[in-house]
């Protein structure tokens, strides 16, 4: 058999970004002894990209905010398909989380008097988003890895899972190998927490880098678990459309904050034009009542710039199929046009928005101090994920805990911006914690997982035996890229979601056949071949799930089914292997609200 | 539109020689995609950090021309292209394969580093206050995105490989971020001096002109610790004043 290193942990977290760092320093605090492995080196997680900031009800800029308003905003994103118990947690816990981070060293923007400052944000009543101008994932990230790096937690780098070992129903391990030489190792665990992130490189137009292969959400599908929500993909309004080769960056939901509009080539502003009913009043009236809006003014109401980001990214495609984009197939944003509003607009909006500034400067000789920015949908994060317990985040396998962008339930159909940073906080938290009380819980040596070991390194192993057929792992990715991004993207019909599904069998038959050169030392040819069985699975999965909704709500929008049907409004769709190996979709009953809990929905009207 | 020959530096532990790939630039290319273009032609083996693709991660640190430099924020277009672009692994670091190098000494060195300590919290609640002007002086040095560029052209570090003695101005900017902190009420000046080697240091900058997040590395973070240092161990008042006890203010 394939020589392999041991390594042994009370937990494991797979994932370093601000979900697994998070769920490691708890889990630490409790008393375990914890592992975390990351396919990238430490620090360089998708959480490093975050921009605009992070969601907490403190009240420092409107104190009329507090959970009650976070909750019932996250509700009313998610079109109300949330786990209303997630969104509670969520609420209540962010701020206490933020003020923590503080103590851990991270320096947020100020207010005149000197507290935490937050800004407006896309779905958000009051201004709620701590920042750091717009690298507020830096900060975090950075925050959790040098408080990490203090506390006896054993970080293993550039270290990839690919296969979780079971034993009587629960986890016990995983298998993965170090990129750098190829090298197996077995890492045997009471408790595994998924932290890895998302699926965005599953389409072609995406703001997510090359680790977002969906890996935590097959890894624990292949292992039992349930996945939910998977037709909900977001897709952030705004990613830079031009030049090509940088198509999909994100521009910050931030600029629009900032007072940043929308207009089309005929110079309209027209997010005015569509409003939808649930946010009717809620919305300025006109342009002056948007402009005060976003300069603080509590009686004003949002711009329809600030919109959710599902309907923002729909009002931009559809400008764009009737012929009123701009060049390069988007429409403009234009945060220069504040200079008519206020005095040394062009040094504000640097100093607001550096890293937007520096990216248009340089990737695209745009600068957006003087010149409005072209900008279009870009595949940005999935709400639907490993289906968990609420208070614990464990999913349907014992000893299995999601957190973090790969857990479900917390978004609904929609995820609010800057809900994502305290996502990854709250329940990043409770993941560590209860991971550690179930594994320290366990009693007795490791069972024999011999066969399971033996299985996976033959698999990994695999590829180099394949003959030369002319194709390789990257093209089959790039071809599923864009085939996910045709066919169950944005927009979405029936017809060309089955064709989907059996481009995917197709796919999936080259991907098992496309020949990987050279050896086991940091070779992503290899890798890429082991990471396109899980983009498979979960293309499949987010495929599958969008053909059984048959209507529009949130992030999912059917051609076929434009408008949201109440009955649809019940149920979560559950995808889960059958005992056949195939792929059932299971329609279950959204989580009931309290009676409190609607309360607070009604009075926020 | 144009084909243009790029030369990568292939091997393994430092074994190895320029390659010869030709891929077609098109408008708006930055260095990186064309290493992506070359891997899914013909060279899928070909090793290379990345992550983010917008200068935001800090992974694909390489010398481009011969110049430190992201592989993400490099336009292909900004460089001369007829003469063809060739592109190395940085030098200050052991080699491990293709682009890719060990920057494990990055992490070790910042490990040792006396971490966060705050004051106590100045408002019941368990918060504290800080005015937007005291937060930016640390602010500056919290943007670094730990690309190591800094560290890979440092003379101390490149040529003098003394990486056992000096930590070097990535870690530099670390430590002030953690010094000129508001709240922070640890003291490192000691470990600086003598186990950190800020003396090694001899301002030439050239840390400071590589830094894609345009921190002012010798100016703003190198030097006010030098004279902190100085301060602290050179000045016989402040050597007394630290014989008593007294802290940094
Ligand atoms: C450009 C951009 C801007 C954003 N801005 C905001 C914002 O302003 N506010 C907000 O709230 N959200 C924002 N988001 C979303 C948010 O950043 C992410 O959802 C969040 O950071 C995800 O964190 P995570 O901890 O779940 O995963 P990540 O930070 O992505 O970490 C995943 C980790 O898992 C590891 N991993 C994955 N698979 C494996 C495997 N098989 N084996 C081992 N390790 C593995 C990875 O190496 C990585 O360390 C933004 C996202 C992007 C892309
Ligand atoms: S200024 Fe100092 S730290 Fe920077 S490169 Fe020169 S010697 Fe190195
Ligand atoms: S200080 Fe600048 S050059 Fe050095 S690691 Fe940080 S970002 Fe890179
Ligand atoms: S890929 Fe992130 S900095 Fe270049």
């Amino acid at each position: 058999m394939a020589s392999y290193k041991t390594l042994e942990f009370d937990v494991l977290v797979i994932g370093a970004g601000g979900a697994g760092l998070r769920a490691a320093i708890e889990a630490s605090a409790a008393g375990a002894k914890v592992g975390v492995v990351s396919k990238s080196l430490l620090g360089k997680a998708h959480t490093v990209m975050a921009e605009g900031g992070v969601a907490a009800s403190i009240g420092n800029v409107d104190d009329r905010d507090n959970w009650r308003v976070h909750f019932s905003d996250t509700m009313r994103g998610g079109q109300y398909l949330n786990n209303p118990r997630m969104a509670e947690i969520h609420a209540k816990e962010a701020p206490a989380r933020v003020l923590e981070l503080e103590a851990w060293g991270a320096l947020f923007d100020r207010t005149k008097d000197g507290r935490i400052l937050q800004r407006n944000f896309g779905g958000h009543k009051f201004p709620r988003l701590a920042h750091v101008g717009d690298r507020t994932g830096l900060e975090m990230i950075r925050t959790l890895q040098d408080h990490a790096i203090h506390k006896q937690i054993d970080f293993h780098m550039e270290c990839t899972v690919v296969t979780l070992l079971k034993h009587d129903g629960r986890v016990t391990g995983a298998f993965g190998y170090y990129r750098e030489h190829g090298q197996f190792v077995v890492i045997r665990a009471n408790a595994i927490v998924l932290a890895t992130g998302g699926i965005g490189k599953s389409f072609s137009i995406t703001s997510n880098s090359w680790e977002y292969t969906a890996d935590g959400h097959a890894l624990a599908y292949r292992a039992g678990a349930d996945l939910m929500d998977m037709e909900f993909v977001q897709f952030h309004p705004t990613g830079m459309v031009w030049p090509p080769s940088v198509r999909g960056i994100l521009v910050t939901e931030g600029v629009r904050g900032e007072g940043g509009v929308l207009r089309n080539s005929q110079g309209k502003r027209f997010m005015f034009d569509d409003i939808p009913d649930l946010y009717k009043n809620q919305t300025a009236k006109d342009e002056e009542e948007g402009w005060r809006y976003v300069t603080g003014d509590k009686d004003a109401n949002r711009p329809p710039e600030l919109l959710t980001r599902d309907h923002v990214a729909r009002c931009i495609n559809r400008e764009v199929k009737e012929g009123r984009g701009s060049p390069h197939g988007g429409v403009y944003l234009d945060i220069a046009w504040i200079k008519e509003k206020i005095p040394n607009a062009q040094e504000h909006i640097k100093k607001k928005l550096p890293s937007m500034y520096h990216q248009f400067k340089e990737l695209a000789g745009v600068d957006i101090t003087t010149e409005a920015m072209e900008v279009g949908p870009t595949c940005h994060y999935v709400m639907g994920g490993v289906r968990v317990d609420a208070e614990t985040q464990m999913s349907t396998v014992p000893g299995l805990f999601a957190a973090g962008e790969c857990a479900a339930g917390l978004h609904g159909a929609n995820r609010l911006g800057g809900n994502s940073l305290s996502d990854l906080l709250v329940f990043g938290k409770r993941a560590g914690e209860h991971a550690a009380a179930f594994a320290l819980g366990q009693t007795g040596p490791f069972p024999d997982a011999n066969a399971q070991v033996a299985d996976a390194a033959a698999w990994a192993e695999e590829p180099f035996a394949r003959d030369q057929n002319g194709d390789n792992p990257f093209r089959v990715q790039h071809d599923l890229q864009a085939m996910m991004h045709a066919k169950v993207g944005i927009v979405r019909i029936d017809s060309e979601m089955r064709e989907a599904l059996d481009d995917l069998k197709s796919l999936g038959e080259r991907s098992l056949a496309a020949p990987v050169s050279g050896n086991r030392d940091f070779n992503p040819g290899w890798h890429t071949a082991m990471d396109m069985r899980n983009m498979l699975t979960v293309a499949e999965a987010v495929t599958l799930a969008a053909v059984e909704r048959q209507e529009s709500r949130g992030a999912h929008f059917r051609d076929d089914f434009p408008a949201k049907d109440p009955e649809a409004a019940k149920f979560n769709i559950v995808l889960r292997q059958g005992s056949d190996g195939a792929m059932q979709v299971v329609r279950t009953p959204v989580v009931a609200r309290t009676d409190e809990q609607d309360a607070v929905i009604k009075e926020m009207g | 539109m144009a084909k243009v020959n790029f030369k990568i530096w292939r091997g393994e532990k430092g074994d190895g020689g320029y390659k010869e790939y030709t891929t077609e630039v098109t408008e708006g290319m930055v260095v990186l995609d064309a290493v992506h273009q070359i891997q899914a032609e013909t060279a899928p083996d070909l090793a290379v950090r990345w992550n983010c693709k917008a200068g935001k991660c800090g992974s694909c640190s390489a010398e481009i021309n011969g110049k430190p430099r992201l592989m993400c924020m490099t336009r292909c277009s900004d460089l001369p292209l007829h003469e063809g672009v060739t592109i190395e692994p940085m030098q200050a670091f052991p080699h491990l394969r293709d682009l890719v190098t060990d920057v494990s000494f990055n992490y070790r060195a910042k490990k040792q580093i006396k971490p966060f300590k705050p004051r106590k919290p100045d408002a019941p609640d368990g918060t504290w206050r800080m005015s937007q002007v005291d937060v930016e002086k640390a602010q500056e040095f919290r943007k670094c995105i730990e690309c190591y560029l800094c560290q890979n052209v440092c003379h101390v570090l490149r040529e003098h490989a003394k990486h056992d003695e000096f930590i070097g101005p990535r870690l530099f900017v670390y430590s002030a971020a953690l010094e000129m902190h508001p709240l922070d009420t640890e003291d490192r000046l000691k470990d600086l001096k003598d186990r950190d080697g800020i003396g090694y240091c001899n301002i030439t900058k050239c840390c400071t002109t590589v830094c894609p997040e345009h921190i002012t590395i010798t100016d703003n973070a190198i030097i006010p610790l030098k004279e902190r240092v100085v301060d602290a161990f050179y000045d016989p008042l402040a050597k007394l004043f630290r014989g008593l006890g007294k802290k940094k203010s």
